[in-house]
């Protein structure tokens, strides 16, 4: 029966792309697409992106039949009143300074914030529940956020959907930084999508090819939308991110050309008969320092421009629904030359500032200082950003020696909010909004003590080192070009993640690296010492000091022997032999 | 006469299918379950990852699906930054079987694979919010495998380098787990230095137990890959996996022949095991009674049709609200709203009864020394 559903479903893709489903309107609809952008070292970054649209009223639990969006999590948007979810699994560090601006970032290891609706009474409570089945769902291990690893912020991590008002004591948010991303975590995400990861653009999603790489992100973001532009009715969205960057060229595996077969293994062969929209778009935006002209193959059907992140960007786009795309072959590879001689390319790539940075300095096991650098290389334009840093209770923050340094002179911030942790109950929050003037460099520095823990407290591979969380920069950057608000259902997934409100700026929301601190450990196999000590200093020392003062000696009369040896002295002296 | 004929040959066929179907419900089990447990963490110990996962491959293969598995690992080698084919964790030299596959589900990971969570998860104690794919959600008429691997001694397993399970607690699980009919038959199979020590104390019937080595050998590893540069199998799982790869859901192949895996010429040690718990003979245990899984299979002629139309039932929802102006998103970076963002004010509390004594005992110090005619200075 799987078959024939399967059956009707291809026959109704196969009616054309203007066909009337007979009946009734669908209340969801699925697009997918996949952004190839290349990198300005020569690696390549690839972004998917599917988004579920279901135009139904999920909170009110009305809704009993799930069918592009999965029953999974609509049960738990439903069950425990979930505003907004955004979960990411990261593996990797996207490197700015070689790779340019990111898309869309996301710290290392596990990242989880929530929105809840007003009407959730505990809030700790569901945030509990929801990273418990949320643990279950991906087989990562949410289960550790607690209250030691969750903070509210105050200003930061506005709702990215439609929202009532923002009381913060409904946001929770948590990072796990040492959490590794790998198939296991791949393959529940990949059974969210409607259609597995069986045809359309999943198809590329192969875990030999996508874990072998610098950088991996996935995500998942659930979130209340306008359903039409006059936003009287709500749609939920759910998408699913897939960020990638392949790095055959800079660590030297392979050459610049690229290609979907190279680097997924894979080539696309049809869409996802259950997408609305399937299409695939390759940056071909001429980079500006550089001679080399791109060439992408096979020819793409349409151009799209776009300003993206301040910045006029050019794409080729093939529509993987439009039938003429598979008439000359079954499959599509799309493939990248680059046109220049072969001795240009050592070059190395011009770098681009990084815009953030972070460092633990210091030395010993006692204190140290944490430092974060904000480079603003605007030439003339100021703008305010917003500096949220959680810090584990074992480094005790002193607040005291918080320093803010621009061009020389102290900078203070506008908002300052400090929440001092608690031992064992709560870490520290501490957020700020500081106006970075044009062309500057701003280092914030704050100096703390290391913390000694209890020995059962300690991980089973304390020499690793303790993580402490990536620090976010939220900004609003003014962009070079003015942004015309564009429509969001038209314009590419890429574009419309955070909801913009003029065209002079752009939101942006940047992390820094997360830092290792090694807390002073003690000697673990020290109580299997101790104890083999003291019981050797016991019983020889103490054993023999015993023995010597309470031992005393009797002298033992010669035993007569037993019945064998006297029958055996009567025989021998009846003999005349001496007796034994 | 010919009647008479075709009567007995039709009570012949159905005393056949009377033994066919009584052997099909001989063992006595309804469901499988599987508990594979990776107890070592660091990269040199990529062999019992390996082992975990080529058990945990040919379990799934025969037909336990995931959510009948709890898969504990203790450290994760397929995406170990050591590890020079990312996720990838293979079992033979050459790199030629990636048991770790594209597929896969992992329950319990890294540092939550501890004793406590090892024995809540055998005898059902588990907190209310645990979710479903790390329950051990097993029956009375459930046969269950357990397999373990991992760093051990003469009577101990080691968690991580950081806790030991003792073969007393086992035991005792496996007794809990009886006395809350958790289980029908259960298999458990140990591969580390010393196995046959971790059986010794069991004392619950219906335990099979297999071990790598006898009390006083060491488990040896099987090969090591140059690329890799670790060892990749322990040889006692190795020899297992091949011998499984023989098998297929429809095996008649029973528990004698797993044990005559590895011999001492092979393996080095001395594999061992125990059945006098076991009540069935092991001539009659068929492998896949523990590494397969039975489903109950009801055949029937009747057709059932789809309703493919599901008009009628979507409409029978009810109506979105509409609200009545439109709503909007949430502006990302509010600067003036945060700025003049109030503090939450504290809440007053009346001074405590330190403070009120304090300033008593100041006001009549001052009085009895400087007289109460100050008094009409201050009001």
């Amino acid at each position: 029966m799987a078959a024939a559903a399967a059956a009707l479903l291809l026959l109704l893709a196969a009616a054309g792309p203007g066909r009337a489903v007979p009946g009734r309107a669908r209340r969801d609809a699925l697009r997918e697409e996949l952004l190839l952008s290349p990198l300005p070292n020569g690696d390549v970054a690839a972004a998917f992106q599917f988004r579920t649209r279901w135009d139904a009223d999920l909170p009110r639990g009305a809704v009993s039949h799930y069918r592009l969006f999965p029953k999974a999590l609509g049960r738990l948007v439903a069950a425990l009143g979930v505003q907004e979810l955004h979960l990411a699994l990261t593996q990797g560090f996207w490197r700015t300074r070689t790779w340019g601006q990111p898309p869309l970032q996301a710290p290392a290891g596990a990242e989880l914030w929530v929105w809840f609706q007003p009407t959730v009474t505990d809030v700790d409570k569901a945030w509990k529940e929801l990273s418990n089945i949320l643990s279950g769902i991906f087989c990562a291990s949410l289960n550790f956020i607690d209250s030691t690893n969750t903070v509210t912020p105050t200003a930061s991590f506005k709702p990215l959907g439609l929202a009532n008002g923002t009381d913060h004591h409904l946001l929770r948010y948590a990072v796990l930084p040492r959490e590794v991303v790998c198939t296991e975590n791949l393959t529940p995400w990949k059974k969210l999508l409607p259609c597995g990861s069986k045809a359309g653009l999943a198809v590329l999603l192969k875990a030999e090819r996508l874990f072998h790489s610098s950088y991996h992100s996935q995500a998942v973001h659930i979130r209340p939308i306008c359903r039409d532009a006059s936003c009287l009715a709500v749609s939920w969205e759910l998408r699913q991110t897939l960020t990638v960057v392949f790095d055959t060229f800079s660590s030297g595996q392979g050459k610049k050309d690229w290609s979907l077969f190279k680097m997924f293994s894979r080539t696309l062969t049809d869409a996802c008969p259950l997408a609305s929209q399937s299409k695939v778009y390759v940056d071909i935006s001429p980079k500006n320092k550089e001679k080399e002209l791109l060439e992408v193959t096979p020819a793409p059907a349409s151009v799209y421009e776009a300003i993206v992140q301040g910045e006029k960007r050019t794409y080729a786009v093939y529509d993987l629904l439009s039938p003429s795309l598979f008439n000359t072959s079954r499959s599509l590879n799309v493939q990248l030359k680059w046109k220049r001689p072969k001795n240009h390319l050592a070059q190395p790539a011009t770098p681009v500032s990084s815009p953030l940075a972070r460092y633990v300095s210091g030395y010993g096991l006692q204190t140290g200082e944490i430092s974060t650098l904000i480079y603003n290389t605007h030439p003339y334009r100021a703008f305010p950003v917003i500096l949220l840093e959680t810090v584990p209770w074992y480094l005790r923050l002193y607040v005291h020696t918080l320093t803010i340094i621009t061009k020389g002179k102290e900078n203070k911030p506008s908002y300052i909010h400090y929440q001092p942790a608690q031992d064992r109950r709560r870490p520290h929050l501490l957020e700020m909004l500081i106006q970075l003037p044009a062309n500057s460099v701003t280092k914030i520095t704050i100096q703390f003590e290391r913390a000694l823990l209890k020995w059962t407290e300690y991980t089973p591979d304390p020499n690793h080192g303790f993580y402490v969380s990536s620090s976010v920069l939220s900004a609003l950057v003014p962009s070079v070009i003015a942004m015309k608000a564009v429509d969001v259902e038209q314009s590419p997934l890429f574009t419309s993640l955070f909801p913009s409100s003029d065209g002079s700026s752009y939101f942006v929301r940047l992390y820094t690296e997360p830092l290792l601190v090694n807390l002073p450990t003690p000697d673990f196999s020290m109580p299997y010492n101790v104890i083999c000590l003291t019981c050797t200093v016991v019983a020889v020392c103490y054993g023999s000091f015993y023995n010597l003062l309470t031992r005393t000696f009797h002298v033992e009369e010669p035993s007569r022997g037993g019945l064998a040896k006297r029958l055996a002295n009567i025989i021998r002296k009846f003999r005349g032999v001496p007796p034994l | 006469m010919s009647g008479h004929f075709l009567l007995l040959k039709k009570s012949n066929n159905f005393s056949i299918f009377q033994d066919q179907a009584e052997q099909f419900f001989r063992s006595g089990h309804t469901n499988n379950w599987a508990v594979l447990v990776c107890t070592s963490r660091f990269w040199f110990n990529y062999r019992h990852v390996a082992n975990t996962l080529s058990v945990y491959r040919s379990v799934k293969r025969l037909g336990i699906p995931d959510s009948h598995i709890v898969l504990m690992l203790a450290d994760d080698m397929a995406c170990n930054p050591r590890n020079p084919k990312p996720a990838t964790v293979f079992s033979h030299k050459n790199m030629e079987l990636n048991v770790y596959g594209d597929d896969v589900e992992v329950d319990y990971r890294s540092y939550e694979v501890t004793v406590e969570n090892f024995l809540r998860v055998l005898t059902g104690r588990i907190p209310p919010s645990t979710p479903r794919s790390k329950r051990l959600l097993s029956d009375d008429r459930s046969n269950i495998l357990i397999y373990m691997t991992g760093h051990g001694g003469n009577g101990f397993l080691k968690f991580q380098d950081s806790e030991e399970i003792t073969n007393v607690e086992l035991a005792d699980a496996f007794e809990q787990m009886w006395q809350k009919r958790r289980y029908n038959e259960l298999l458990f199979i140990i591969d580390t230095c010393q196995g046959a020590s971790m059986y010794e104390r069991f004392y619950s019937p219906n335990i099979m137990a297999l071990a790598s080595s006898q009390v006083g050998e060491d488990s040896l590893s099987h090969q090591p890959d140059l690329g890799i540069g670790v060892h990749l199998m322990d040889r006692y799982t190795f020899y297992v996996l091949e011998f499984l790869e023989e098998i297929h859901p429809a095996s008649q192949t029973n528990m004698n022949d797993l044990f005559q895996v590895c011999p001492k010429s092979l393996c080095v040690s001395t594999p061992g095991h125990r059945t006098d718990l076991f009540q069935r003979d092991p001539q009659n245990v068929l492998i896949t009674d523990f590494f397969g899984s039975v489903r109950k299979v009801e055949i029937t002629t009747e057709t059932v049709s789809l309703d493919n139309d599901l008009a009628g039932f979507e409409s029978n929802l009810p109506k979105d609200e509409l609200a009545t102006e439109p709503l909007k998103y949430a502006e990302q970076l509010p600067v003036a709203q945060i700025i003049h963002q109030k503090p939450k004010q504290k809440d007053w509390h009346p001074p405590g009864g330190f403070i009120l004594g304090l300033w008593a005992l100041i006001i009549m110090v001052f009085f009895k020394t400087y007289g109460i005619k100050h008094m009409k200075h201050i009001f």
